[in-house]
């Protein structure tokens, strides 16, 4: 097997492994409806994730996403109180601004060459801050049109929900795979996190590259609002924090070189569903209290880069040889 | 003299601050004697800002070495609730205060060994216990907000000594002692020899090795302060909250005193003036009338600003600018110096 | 003509990398381009390539005048470039590799299949059997060369530039590169090859260019040369009889009470095993080609990359050399050749980088006193004759030869034993070149023991009083007195295969 497939292999062998563990304890996971609420829970996550996964492939990192999710819910929903704009109308403004928002980053990281930690933290403050001065309260949004997005799934067989924000998730990560993996600017996603100066030498356009890489993580993190705003039927400055943490994480656990150049979007998906099913395992046990949770992740964490500072010693010394 | 100039630009900020809440709220500066204690909005200040100070202390250091550590937050977190754990199973203060340090050792040996040991990028290697520390400290606590009644802890939290909030005696003499270790030892210049160029030093025999983990050790160490007195103000371990997003507040106070996240050169006074000018626009935004919602906003743009004086690629412009400066105030000294004579 | 260059010249703050050099390349023809580092091939290359702008001079492909500001500019006039490490992305396929850029689309997406037909098209004729769709982390470098000369070709075309391929490859592995650049020259590529192994040079290459200091040496067919010849040319005599100053009496070999002695020493891939014995007060030169294994004997002494075989001992017994550290508590001290990347910390300022290894060993407890460092730091920019606008400021913003020598002070005031200085003095100019030299004499004098490795001959004759000679990553010979002369150490350099007792007879 190609070394580069082992994090990811390592990833499916870990949800497995989960999810059979879950199901000899409590035969009950197994259902469609465990299935589809697992989806619809980390509709919002998955989304994220897959703009977060982009970004980290090229060995960068976004921290703002967290907040631009919490910005978007409140617009939405004050746009909804406040005027008599249709919903779709509302996405389309929302998704442009995010866009804009995360291009803008991209150009600031590039044209003062500093570290994107730091300017993705900056956005991450005027996002929420921009939240914040929208509205202090939670929002509720109560519009036909919500009713029906949140109305609209299919029953599975079992009566698992398989609901419209699960099949939009599903929907965006097929929709990052083609970007990460089947286009032009994928490869060169792939390049910068292989080495900037390599890549700018096989003719990549740096400057263009990154605020397309971030212009990207933008969109899906708007995307992202839209959907959490769907699954919570309001908007609160408040919400989501932290959750840029939790995206990293599921890249991460999903098998991607935290430092970029390798790894698959569809891993992703697969770290964001086992850190959905750990959190069901523990909701399900009863006992067992939350703080697991993240100490597993934790550990999990920490098992995906020593696993990827292995391998890359490993390939690094039969090259040599 | 140089230390003095090169914090100017931070004293002159926080100067123009206080000038600005002043004109929105003139009592701003008024400070009363009230049963012995400082009572006024700028002790406030000094006490509220205990907590980012002393992180950003640690922070500065580890900034220094060209890194980063996430985790001082969540160590925040983790040795308060060691520390409330001990008080109530009956450790004594010694106890308590002596585990809670431990922890933060233990917190920072950890992500350094990572970081100098096993070749993590620093911010890869602190946010694995960033992301499961607030675990630990749920573990510790159990979940609860772990309470406890002893004057010893609350102290550090609420206490005074000759009418100074204790806080902000503990995150002024931590700074002190700091500075005055780095600069009146050789430990200042070794860190930053490292953080320039590791693999220089280390040819020069600097242990380059030892130093970086020591710096996230004491990082550790300053986090544990820092947790010690949050749950010293509340009188309990609050796992889920206690030092959240503080690491982050810990940067920004770092950059805004002008320390480079290349490494190299720093200066521990210019981070504190750093983390006093995000309070005093924290509390200056309360007193002014303001929501506090534009907080966020002001801190994002002093990021922007302070990252394009920091830019590389404008680095020459400043040199330029800088270098003009200078031969004016020179050739205005000489001719300062000939009227003189 | 292919390439016709007139009078390029590059400066940089502190020197001229290149001054007025002219180059010519016919379609058809591998042309070497030789000469040690700092003669300026990487900067006449990057001038060529767009990485660099050049101050003045004309550079002319099939007769156009071209000024390519990128690379990707170069490369689409029909300048293509192969490096010695850095080209392709070892994260990426094969296919992914020679495609990138030009991938074959099917409704906007990358057409999978018609990559790897593509690239499997590109490595037509270039007979490697390999599969394009694995990583190329998994293939050997010289694989990854020949497949980055085919991507430079099927991009460029005309002029294909080879900087260092061969480092790391193996005997055999330089023999399937040779034979993809012979087939290539043959289809009228004109081809510039950059090697310090002259073996290669005169076994693939039609004709040679020597630059030394930023100036054309000589250009000349290769057959037309020998190896003595070539050498004399790449280090013969570069400096002025100012710098080297009047003739120095050698004195012959063990008038010197014995410091240090290396036996067996090595490290496989570094250094085979040398035997070595350091006098007191001895100057011993190094002298080699560039990667014929001086520099790595030197780091293998400062303990830089460990010994596997072999011990050092002094009087006391055997020395613990493990770490540089280490080596410094042995009294070893070690001015490194890249001084920018492992010798000066550029943000400190002169005292303190001068100070640093002294604090090192004092330990962090025991400060140097700002006053005593100044002090230090004023006797040695004194006596080194360093340009700085006051102590305060930054060592990266002086330039190369202070910052040179700045690392020499910071050695000279531990006072070591055992000093080593692998190129002191390159890229600085003649009076301080003449300083360090004099300064040399005057340490050895005092006592210190100094080992300088060096690419300019004249410059280990001056001053040293025993030459090693290193070749092919052995130590191949010993010259001491009235031995140490320009021809004789050309000549152990340049012998392959011939005996030693013949070359000194």
């Amino acid at each position: 097997m190609n070394p580069r497939l082992y994090p990811l292999a390592a990833t499916i062998a870990i949800f497995l492994l989960a999810w059979v563990i879950c199901v000899t304890q409590f035969p009950y996971m197994l259902s469609t409806r465990v299935a589809g609420n697992l989806l619809t829970d980390n509709a919002y996550l998955g989304i994220v994730a897959v703009g977060m996964t982009v970004v980290i492939l090229s060995g960068g990192i976004d921290l703002s996403v967290g907040s631009v999710i919490a910005f978007s819910g409140v617009f939405i929903a004050v746009m909804l109180r406040d005027t008599g704009l249709h919903p779709i109308s509302v996405f389309a403004v929302l998704l442009v601004i995010t866009t804009g928002f995360g291009a803008a980053m991209g150009w600031l990281i590039h044209s003062l060459a500093m570290p994107p930690f730091i300017v993705t933290l900056a956005g991450m403050f005027l996002a929420r801050g921009v939240a914040y001065m929208l509205t202090i309260d939670s929002v509720p949004i109560d519009h036909a049109f919500y009713d029906l997005l949140d109305d609209a799934y299919y029953l599975m067989p079992g009566k698992g929900r398989l609901t419209l924000i699960g099949v939009l998730m599903l929907i965006t990560v097929f929709f990052g795979i083609i970007v990460a993996h089947r286009t032009r600017f994928g490869a060169s996603v792939f390049a910068l996190g292989g080495g900037e100066a390599t890549a700018r030498l096989m003719g990549v356009k740096v400057g263009r590259t990154t605020i397309l890489i971030y212009a990207f993580s933008g969109l899906m993190a708007g995307l992202s609002g839209i959907v959490f705003s769907v699954y919570t039927s309001s908007g609160y400055p408040l919400a989501t924090v932290g959750t840029e943490l939790t995206a990293i994480a599921a890249v991460v656990i999903g098998g991607t070189l935290l430092t970029g150049g390798a790894g698959f979007v569809f891993g992703t998906l697969i770290g964001v569903l086992t850190m959905g099913l750990i959190q069901t395992y523990i909701v399900f046990d009863g006992s067992l209290s939350s703080w697991w949770t993240k100490i597993i992740i934790g550990l999990l964490l920490l098992a995906f880069i020593l696993l990827q500072k292995g391998l890359l010693r490993v390939t690094t010394a039969r090259v040599a040889v | 003299m140089n230390a003095l100039r090169r914090v100017t630009p931070q004293l002159l900020t926080l100067a123009a601050l206080v000038a600005l809440v002043t004109v929105f709220f003139p009592d701003f500066l008024r400070i009363e004697v009230v049963n012995g204690r400082l009572v006024g909005t700028t002790m406030d200040i000094l006490k509220r800002g205990a907590p980012v100070g002393l992180l950003a202390v640690g922070m500065t250091l580890v900034i220094a070495t060209r890194g980063i550590d996430l985790s001082v937050g969540t160590t925040m977190a983790i040795t308060g609730a060691v520390a409330a754990w001990s008080i109530t199973q009956g450790y004594g203060l010694g106890g308590a205060l002596g585990l809670a340090l431990l922890a933060g050792v233990a917190a920072g040996l950890w992500n350094g060994t990572l970081v100098a040991i096993f070749g993590i990028q620093p911010i890869v290697a602190t946010l694995i216990l960033m992301t499961s520390g607030r675990g630990i400290a749920q573990l510790v606590t159990e979940g609860r907000i772990l309470t406890f009644s002893h004057e010893g802890m609350a102290f550090f939290g609420s206490g005074d000594v000759l009418g100074i909030p204790a806080p902000a005696l503990l995150w002024v003499l931590t700074a002190a002692g700091v500075a005055f270790l780095m600069r009146g030892s050789a430990l200042g210049m070794l860190i930053e020899a490292v953080g320039v160029n590791r693999a220089a030093s280390a040819l020069a025999g600097v242990n380059a090795t030892v130093l970086l983990i020591a710096v996230y050790v004491a990082s550790g160490l300053c986090a544990a302060l820092a947790g010690i007195v949050a749950t010293a103000d509340i009188r309990g371990a609050d796992a889920n909250n206690a030092g959240l997003w503080l690491e982050l507040d810990a940067i920004l106070a770092v950059v805004i005193g002008g320390n480079s996240l290349m490494g190299g050169r720093f200066s521990i006074a210019a981070s504190l003036l750093g983390a006093l000018i995000i309070q005093t626009i924290d509390t200056g935004i309360l007193l002014a009338g303001f929501p506090s919602e534009y907080n966020l906003v002001i801190k994002a743009g002093l990021v922007l600003i302070i990252l394009v004086l920091q830019s590389p690629n404008l680095s020459h412009h400043w040199y330029a600018l800088r270098r003009a400066a200078q031969s004016r105030r020179e050739t205005a000294m000489a001719s300062a110096k000939e009227t003189g004579q | 003509m292919l390439l016709t260059i007139r009078s390029l010249t590059k400066t940089f703050p502190g020197t001229k990398a290149l001054d007025g050099v002219d180059f010519e390349l016919a379609a058809g023809e591998v042309h070497a381009l030789l000469g040690e580092n700092g003669a300026g091939k990487s900067t006449l290359i990057k001038c060529l390539t767009g990485a660099f702008v050049r101050d003045a001079g004309v550079i002319m492909l099939e007769g156009e005048k071209i000024s390519p500001s990128s690379t990707s500019e170069a490369q689409e006039l029909g300048i293509g470039t192969v490096y010695q490490e850095v080209n392709l992305l070892t994260n990426l396929t094969v296919a992914q590799n020679l495609t990138f850029g030009n991938e074959p689309l099917r409704f906007g997406m990358v057409d999978r299949r018609a990559q790897l037909r593509q690239a499997e098209k590109m490595l037509e004729g270039y007979k490697l059997d390999i599969d394009v769709s694995r990583d190329l982390s998994t293939y050997s470098v010289a694989i990854r060369q020949i497949i980055a000369i085919a991507r430079a070709v099927a991009l460029s075309g005309k002029v294909l530039i080879l900087d260092e391929p061969t480092a790391s490859l193996d005997a055999r592995e330089v023999e399937t590169l040779f034979a993809v650049v012979r087939d290539l020259r043959d289809k009228g590529l004109g081809i510039v090859f950059v090697s310090h192994f002259l073996d290669q040079v005169f076994d693939l290459t039609d004709r040679v260019t020597v630059l030394r200091n930023g100036q054309n040496v000589i250009t000349e067919r290769t057959a037309d040369l020998d190896r003595v010849q070539l050498i004399e040319h790449m280090l013969g005599h570069a400096l002025k009889d100012d710098v080297v100053g009047h003739a120095k009496t050698h004195k012959a070999g063990g008038e010197w009470p014995e410091l240090l002695k290396f036996d067996g020493f090595g490290r496989r891939g570094h250094i085979d095993p040398f035997d070595l014995s350091v006098g007191e007060g001895e100057v011993l030169g190094l002298a080699g080609l560039l990667g014929s294994g001086r520099t790595e004997s030197a780091e293998l002494m400062f303990g830089l990359a460990a010994a596997q075989n072999g011990a050092a001992r002094d009087a006391n017994g055997v020395l613990d050399l493990s770490s540089p550290r280490k080596a410094i508590a042995a009294g070893f001290g070690f001015a490194p050749e890249e001084r920018k990347e492992d010798g000066i910390i550029a943000d400190l300022s002169v005292p303190e980088n001068i100070a640093l290894a002294m604090q090192a060993r004092r330990g962090w407890a025991r400060p140097i006193p700002r006053a005593e460092q100044l002090r230090l730091a004023e006797a040695y920019i004194e006596k080194l004759d360093i340009r700085t606008s006051g102590p305060e400021q930054p060592v990266g913003d002086l330039s190369g030869g202070n910052q040179q020598k700045v690392v020499l002070a910071r050695w000279l005031a531990m006072n070591p034993r055992f000093l080593i200085l692998d190129e002191p003095t390159r890229g600085i100019d003649v009076g301080a070149h003449a300083e360090i030299l004099r300064l040399i004499k005057q340490v050895t004098a005092e006592g210190m023991s100094i080992l300088i490795i060096s690419s300019e001959l004249d410059e280990l004759i001056a001053v040293a009083d025993r030459v090693i000679v290193v070749r092919d990553r052995r130590h191949v010979a010993e010259l001491t007195g009235s031995e140490i002369t320009t021809d004789t150490i050309v000549r152990a350099i340049a012998a392959p295969d011939r005996d030693m007792t013949e070359v000194l007879a």
